[in-house]
């Protein structure tokens, strides 16, 4: 999963030592702060230092997994490739979020044979760069997979780039306990919405948990309100460049979004999500729009008492199906060493017996491959699986539908302003839309 | 300028086995000089100027080159496309962040040089006194400058924290200290102020530990107070060190960086330049050329307060 999960891990992303280290040694700090950040390109990134290309019994893996209990499930499916292949795996985990933000230096230069990654726009840029590995031939031996994820899998040029592995559901979650309380129903239309938001104010709740502090929680509200008012081909296509932040279908969003703002935890800006889902596990909030991670600020204990609703609908003409389900997977390197032994380890991947593992051994995911065993799977992953199965159209979220430049320096703090003031929204969409043609076009 | 003619003449002379009798003057002074003196001095001169420019110059006219261009930090160089003063004008018709991120900087520069770097001083003044634990408090105020920067965010956000918060839990309040735009740059300038004011008052009381004492003696023996002895006699005789604290202000709040990073990546109400540079060019983003455009325009602004300070030290030495 791709998210900050604890505050650790947040602040493992801070500055990049090139800025951090510079004190007063300089008189020309700017000068050489502006070098540095220059010499990003030059930055070691998060290359392997596993060099084993010699050696035709082994295969080298670049993770993001780096959260104990991901990175325990990897290193399990990896002593599962090993018994089943021979062939050795060398796990060079890094940070997540470090992952993340070296991703371009790292591919360019000596990634590890196979590295995590995500599907979407992130996955068909790299792709389109002749940074990843075509995998459509271990695609040819792999089953189970739903054409959605093979869709979700495929690049521009009609190859598949991308092995999937696991995904998760944003829905509305709330605490079963609290809405049995208060008698609660779980709402179908925006009206309804409104009503039980309503409700839950009277009851002294915060309706719904909100927090955007890093930036990202709120495309999640953008999404799936795009998604509801104006449906899945226009909201890929607005991520895509093609139509206008300007129209009236755009503004509607914003319009909608303000009249649910004030059924939203206030002072948004200032929270973390693990924050704002900690209110809701203290039953403070009623609802709170994430992804299924949120499940991880819930003690396991707790783990039953949370159920989810998928956010209602707002248009019936489009209907209550489409929702941002991200998916996460494994990709190959442009020149792996050991192309043979890459697309081994790809093909165990996406195979029935490493979904197999990673049911038994991390209860926060949802497996990709549909003939896994899912027993094992809590009532929460279930119908996260069931609801995600029964969906018309899947989107990956917003910054994995677009280019990354302009979902972290142009929607990112346009959510935010539009946060602090929603009254200018024709102002802030010509803003976005300026901007937008500025990158889109480079 | 008194290293001067060494080079020249080191130059002008093709081989060491050079008589002194025929060059004059400039060979009798050759002759200090054994073959292992210049090759010291010419690594001594090449080695940090191999640097300066390696690690200094050229990125940064590198920067300055890639701001014209749209490069996304992908593919060869030679697929760069020249865009002219595109990014330019993108960063300041149509970036929002632009305009408040040159406020909050300056903004930070006056906070630092209004509030934190007097306090820090006055500070340094306080424990030169000798009192008792003047050590413990000595350490006290230093340590944020130690303390790790993941530390330092840390530690405020706990403070900090709209809804788990000390500071909103003891005032009972429940101000949004990071969250709201008109709150948190005052919020973060009183934890940078906290980080300035320990690095201040050490180079300050190193400076003050260097005064001579008889200075003060002096003053004392002739009737001056405590305070004028300060202004009169102290201040004008550590004026390296003000120049020092000055030129380290200016510096800490053009690169100020790290605590706004920590807290939001520079986002709502917190935009720094650094921040915006960093935003751009780091990370997936890899807005390169758009992100040089910003740093060459941070390296302009720095520009100008290097050469003030140049042009006053040089003013100064020439005296």
């Amino acid at each position: 999963m791709s998210r900050p999960r604890t505050e650790a891990e947040y602040l493992a992303r801070l500055a990049p030592p090139s800025v951090a280290g510079l004190r007063r040694r300089s008189l020309l700090a700017g000068t050489a702060g502006a070098g540095a950040l220059l010499g990003t390109g030059l930055l070691a990134g998060c290359g392997s230092d596993s060099d084993s290309g010699s050696d035709s019994k082994a295969v080298s893996l670049g993770s993001n997994q780096s959260d104990p209990v991901p990175k325990g499930v990897i290193a399990k499916v990896m002593d599962g490739f090993k018994t089943s292949s021979g062939i050795q795996v060398a796990i060079n985990t890094v940070d997540h979020n470090t992952f993340q933000e070296n991703i371009n230096n790292y591919l360019q230069g000596k990634p590890d044979d196979v590295f995590t990654w995500f599907s979407g726009y992130r996955m068909r840029f790299f792709a389109e760069k002749g940074l990843a590995g075509d995998v459509s031939d271990v695609w040819g031996k792999l089953s189970g997979f739903s054409d959605a994820f093979k869709t979700a899998s495929t690049g521009d040029d009609g190859k598949q780039y991308l092995v999937p592995s696991s995904y998760y559901p944003w829905a509305l979650f709330y605490r079963k306990s609290v809405w049995k309380q208060y008698g609660y129903q779980v709402p179908t239309t925006l009206d309804q919405l409104n009503t039980l938001g309503a409700q839950m104010k009277k009851d002294g709740l915060a309706p719904i948990a909100f927090a955007d502090k890093d930036g990202w929680p709120a495309m999640g509200t953008f999404d799936i309100l795009n998604l509801r008012i104006n449906g899945y081909q226009f909201h890929v296509d607005l991520m895509a460049g093609k139509e206008a932040w300007t129209s009236d279908k755009v503004k509607k969003v914003f319009d909608t979004w303000n009249g649910l703002l004030p059924l939203h935890q206030p002072d948004a800006l200032g929270r973390t999500w693990q924050e704002a889902a900690q209110s809701l596990q203290q039953k403070k909030s009623g609802m709170y729009l994430l992804g299924l991670f949120v499940a991880q600020q819930f003690s396991a204990a707790e783990q039953d008492d949370l159920d989810f609703f998928t956010f209602p609908e707002i248009d019936s003409t489009i209907g209550a199906k489409a929702l941002d389900a991200p998916i996460d997977g494994y990709m190959l390197a442009r020149k792996p060493k050991s192309e043979a032994n890459a697309k081994k380890l790809l093909e165990y991947l996406g195979s029935t017996d490493a979904a197999n593992i990673t049911v038994k051994n991390d209860p926060s995911t949802l497996v990709a491959n549909g003939k896994a065993d899912v027993s094992g799977y809590t009532a929460l992953q279930k119908k996260a699986a069931e609801l995600v199965g029964s969906a018309t159209e899947i989107a990956q979220f917003l910054d994995r539908d677009t280019r990354p430049d302009f979902a972290s320096t142009v929607v990112i703090p346009a959510l935010q302003q539009f946060l602090k003031n929603p009254k200018d929204v024709s102002g802030l969409l010509t803003s976005i839309e300026n901007q937008k043609k500025s990158i889109f076009t480079s | 300028m008194s290293d001067l003619p060494l080079i020249q003449a080191d130059r002008a002379v093709p081989s060491p086995a050079a008589t002194t009798t025929s060059r004059g003057g400039r060979g009798r002074r050759l002759r200090l000089l054994s073959r292992t003196d210049r090759v010291v001095i010419t690594l001594m001169v090449l080695v940090p100027l191999v640097l300066v420019v390696g690690l200094v110059w050229l990125p940064a006219l590198a920067t300055v080159a890639l701001s014209g261009t749209d490069w996304d930090g992908i593919g060869p160089i030679s697929e760069i496309d020249w865009v002219g003063g595109k990014n330019y004008s993108d960063v300041v018709e149509i970036y929002p962040p632009f305009v408040p991120a040159v406020q909050n900087n300056l903004l930070w520069l006056a906070a630092l040089f209004a509030v934190a770097t007097p306090i820090g001083m006055f500070l340094a003044v306080l424990l030169d006194k000798e009192i008792r634990g003047s050590r413990f408090y000595q350490t006290a105020l230093y340590l944020p400058v130690v303390l790790s920067l993941a530390l330092i965010g840390f530690v405020w956000q706990l403070i900090y924290s709209r809804d788990q918060g000390l500071l909103n839990a003891v005032l009972g309040g429940d101000t949004d200290w990071y969250g709201d735009p008109n709150v948190n740059i005052w919020a973060v300038l009183v934890a940078a102020g906290w980080r300035h004011v320990g690095y201040i008052m050490l180079l300050y009381l190193a400076g003050l530990k260097g005064v001579d004492p008889s200075l003060r003696e002096a003053a004392a023996v002739d009737g001056a107070s405590e305070t004028s002895t300060f202004f009169r006699v102290v201040f004008p005789v550590m004026r390296p060190i003000n120049i020092i604290v000055l030129v380290v202000t200016v510096i800490e709040s053009l690169r100020a960086f790290d605590l706004v990073w920590v807290i939001n990546k520079g986002r709502n109400g917190l935009e720094l330049l650094s921040a915006l540079v960093t935003q751009n060019v780091v990370g997936e983003a890899s807005r390169i050329g758009f992100g040089s455009a910003l740093a060459t325009i941070m390296l302009v602004v720095s520009l100008v307060f290097i050469t003030l300070y140049l042009t006053t030290v040089m003013r100064e030495d020439r005296r």
